[in-house]
């Protein structure tokens, strides 16, 4: 994984200084809030229900095992012993102090990682496949060109007041593995047919209050044009996207005001001029950066038969391990979805015990899904039966991967200011109903994602089945979505009718699942049903 | 009535307006009635708060305060979810009271 | 750090030029192309940037407003005047905040005039927190990547 030169880590190091002179003149009043909030943000401070939150950035949710160790020390030492892995492959902290912010990034410095543009009217964390690098089916790893756009997005001068907040992702498979097209931009590594490397560009996806699957507005950008290409899209957005209105300030409504055509042509003009700028890093950086990215020393000749005796140990091998490229090996998931528990949450004992498995089993490396859960990407399959006792011990065992009960589920209104609605109970509530009428292994994938309000920060629109939670008159209410992807089949999730309250919506959601139980076809998926049979069967059994 | 909220700037708590201070409970808050915006200007401008405002509330008939937005209660308490970290660890009937 | 703090203007607080200040005044983009005579232009948020540039040559001051320091575009008209060869003094006026003025500087501007006066101290820290910079402007400076390939 990349490693932090000179250059990068004077840069991290210098804005770990910066801020701390932001906060001190904040506390000293020299800012006023309407002057600070902007800059804390773009260090991913942000005031929320209890506290200030900081979101600790986790680029394309790659960790090494002594960064995923100072993340549980951070939670120990700062926070009240527990952290939050988001869906963006983020980690965040509730509990944090302002008079503290500077001190957590100066450690989090110390091991090359920050908390940059994790929020702001800037360009964010960017995001990829949490299998990269381990996956039997990509064709390169999307990672260094991930770090490329990190370096090229961090303190853009150009770009840091955007209308809005802008979201990358980075995949290089036809699986997407990371929501690629419900981004502000979506980039997936391709072959031409002469042979060469390039990127394609999807521009103007996301959800939220008008959720959009990007179009693809360029189908081949060669390699060393690459940076180029992304700024041109960047400062045609800069140009004009709305700042009239908060809610239409995303790319994607200008993308869709102008037509893909007209946006693509503006790109394509904006591209050409800036051709002539030299604005495009040598190739000789990616190759820097993909040295980085070599494959690990796998051994050869390894085993590859996994014993299966114990029944609990073969289930949660069916489940949570994913097929690696080098023989013998696995990527395995590690669940922070429990039953009844809360998802995406570690705590700091069980963050380090993630980290020192990672150095043990996986090369010292570990990953961030955007499902909130933890990957291990290359684990012997001779291990794995030591990694699955290790984890079971933990309580992080769970052999729940993609099944209901992987619940994706936004921090919401038990943590969120911009939260109309609690999530984490519903989530708590659905896993249990589902562990307790053991119809979770028989309904097998179902993508389940709950946000608490509509800037679904839970993905509900994509999930198969979506959970929006909305104020109803001063109290939760719960509107069902169903048939949504976030897949390479990207599709957005439809709504059944009226909401439910909260026990509502846990009845709800099993009527659905009982209505795909009773008319699945052989290896359908709920979400194969759902797009065969369509809403109706499903209204009819959630209202009658 | 009408009660003000905000958080402390230096460790970000939840704090109410308790007629001369910026208290941690709830319970401690006053009718600010209409001058709210006069303490707020005051009290932010000092630093004594951040990112205040004004809320209804209703003094319940045990003299505890009550936030008329699910919201606020929740930032009286702490999360639902995790009542060791909320300000009332012990209390089992604190859950209803958010809801 | 800067060449000249202050020039005497109670407008203009920061400048980064060795020639004299100009002060025509600045026309808006409409006035300045309609008019023959004019030699300063005010860009707001909302105009066009590039229907400067066959106009360049008239030019000796374009300012950029910056009527709320969140509203990020007179950025790309800095930089879209300078790739364009623009040479004359560019000037950010408005809401310029220290914590912005680093950055419109790599964007091109040479002088500053905020709407409320910054602090002399905060802004020379500003300038000098970057030890290096990702991205190449026109301001010359060395992006990373060039250092590390020469």
């Amino acid at each position: 994984m990349y490693r932090y030169d000179q250059y990068d880590q004077a840069m991290v190091d210098a804005r770990v200084a910066e801020f701390r002179d932001q906060a001190r003149r904040r506390l000293e009043g020299k800012l006023t809030e309407d002057q600070f909030k902007p800059l804390r943000l773009m260090n991913g401070l942000y005031l929320q229900l209890h506290a200030y939150m900081l979101r600790v950035a986790v680029p394309y949710g790659t960790l090494s095992s002594a960064q995923m160790h100072m993340l549980g020390d951070i939670a120990d030492k700062y926070d009240r012993g527990y952290g939050h892995f988001t869906t963006r492959q983020n980690i965040q902290y509730n509990w944090i102090k302002l008079e503290d912010a500077g001190d957590i990034l100066a450690d989090l410095a110390s091991v090359e990682m920050h908390a940059i543009q994790t929020s702001g009217n800037c360009i964010r964390n960017i995001s990829s496949d949490h299998f990269a690098g381990a996956a039997a089916d990509e064709l390169v790893d999307p990672r260094p060109y991930a770090e490329l756009l990190r370096q090229w997005s961090s303190f853009h001068p150009e770009f840091s007041f955007l209308p809005r907040k802008f979201k990358i992702a980075v995949i290089a498979s036809k699986r997407d593995r990371a929501a690629m097209r419900l981004h502000d931009i979506g980039v997936e590594i391709v072959r031409n047919d002469a042979g060469e490397i390039g990127a394609a560009f999807y521009v103007g996806g996301g959800m939220g209050r008008t959720p959009m699957v990007a179009p693809c507005i360029r189908d081949f950008v060669p390699l060393d044009q690459f940076i180029t290409y992304a700024e041109a899209c960047l400062r045609v957005y800069n140009r004009y996207g709305r700042r009239d209105n908060k809610y239409k300030a995303r790319i994607k409504i200008l993308v869709h005001e102008l037509g893909k055509d007209e946006y693509t042509q503006q790109v394509e003009e904006e591209f050409a001029h800036l051709l002539a700028q030299g604005i495009e890093p040598p190739l000789a950086e990616l190759e820097r950066i993909k040295a980085h990215f070599a494959d690990p020393a796998f051994k050869t000749g390894l085993p590859t038969e996994i014993d299966r005796s114990d029944p609990d140990f073969a289930l949660w091998v069916d489940r949570n391990t994913h097929p690696h490229k080098a023989p013998g090996y696995v990527s395995a998931t590690i669940s922070l979805k429990p039953v009844g528990g809360i998802p995406g949450d570690a705590s700091a004992d069980q963050i380090r015990l993630m980290a020192r498995l990672a150095k043990e089993y996986s090369f010292d490396e570990c990953r961030v899904t955007h499902a909130q859960n933890i990957v291990l990407p290359h684990v012997e399959i001779g291990q794995l039966h030591a990694l699955w006792t290790e984890l079971e011990a933990a309580g992080l065992g769970t052999p729940n991967l993609d099944r209901i009960d992987d619940i994706i589920a936004c921090p919401g209104l038990d943590y969120c200011s911009l939260a109309n609605a609690r999530s984490i109970p519903v989530a708590q509530k659905i896993s249990q109903r589902f562990a307790a009428n053991g119809k979770a292994d028989v309904i097998g994938e179902l993508k389940l994602k709950i946000s608490g309000c509509i800037n679904a920060c839970g993905h509900h629109h994509a999930g198969h089945i979506g959970i929006l939670g909305v104020d109803k008159k001063g109290t939760e209410n719960y509107q069902l979505l169903l048939g949504g992807s976030e897949a390479e089949d990207t599709s957005l999730g439809k709504i059944t009718g009226p909401g439910f309250d909260e026990a509502g919506i846990v009845d709800a959601v099993e009527k659905a699942t009982d209505v795909y139980l009773a008319n699945r076809q052989d290896g359908e998926r709920f979400l194969d049903t759902y797009r065969r049979i369509g809403m109706e069967p499903f209204k009819e059994a959630l209202y009658g | 009535m009408k009660i003000l909220t905000g958080n402390d700037l230096k460790t970000g708590a939840v704090t109410w307006w308790d007629g001369q201070n910026w208290s941690l409970h709830v319970d401690d808050a006053v009718d600010v009635g209409d001058n709210a915006d006069e303490i707020l200007g005051r009290e932010s401008a000092a630093r004594r708060v951040n990112a205040a405002y004004a809320i209804d509330a209703e003094r319940q008939a045990d003299g505890t305060v009550r936030p008329a937005h699910i919201k606020d209660r929740v930032r009286a308490l702490g999360p639902t979810v995790r009542p060791d970290l909320t300000l009332k660890p012990a209390d089992p009937a604190a859950l209803n009271w958010v809801i | 750090m800067a060449d000249a703090i202050g020039t005497g203007s109670d407008v203009v607080q920061f400048r980064f030029r060795d020639d004299a200040q100009v002060d025509h005044a600045a026309v808006t983009v409409d006035a300045f192309l309609d008019q023959s005579n004019a030699a300063a232009v005010r860009i707001e948020p909302g105009d066009d940037a590039r229907a400067l540039l066959p106009h360049l040559e008239r030019l000796a001051l374009v300012e950029v407003n910056f009527p709320v320091f969140g509203d990020g575009r007179g950025y790309s008209s800095a930089r879209i005047l300078r790739e364009a060869g623009y040479t004359g003094e560019l000037r950010a006026v408005g809401d310029v905040l220290v914590d912005q003025i680093a950055f419109m500087r790599r964007c091109g501007f040479d002088s500053f005039a905020p709407a409320v006066p910054l602090d002399e101290a905060d802004v020379a820290a500003a300038f000098s927190t970057w030890p290096e910079v990702y991205q190449p402007t026109t301001d010359g400076r060395v992006p990373i990547w060039k250092l590390r390939h020469g």
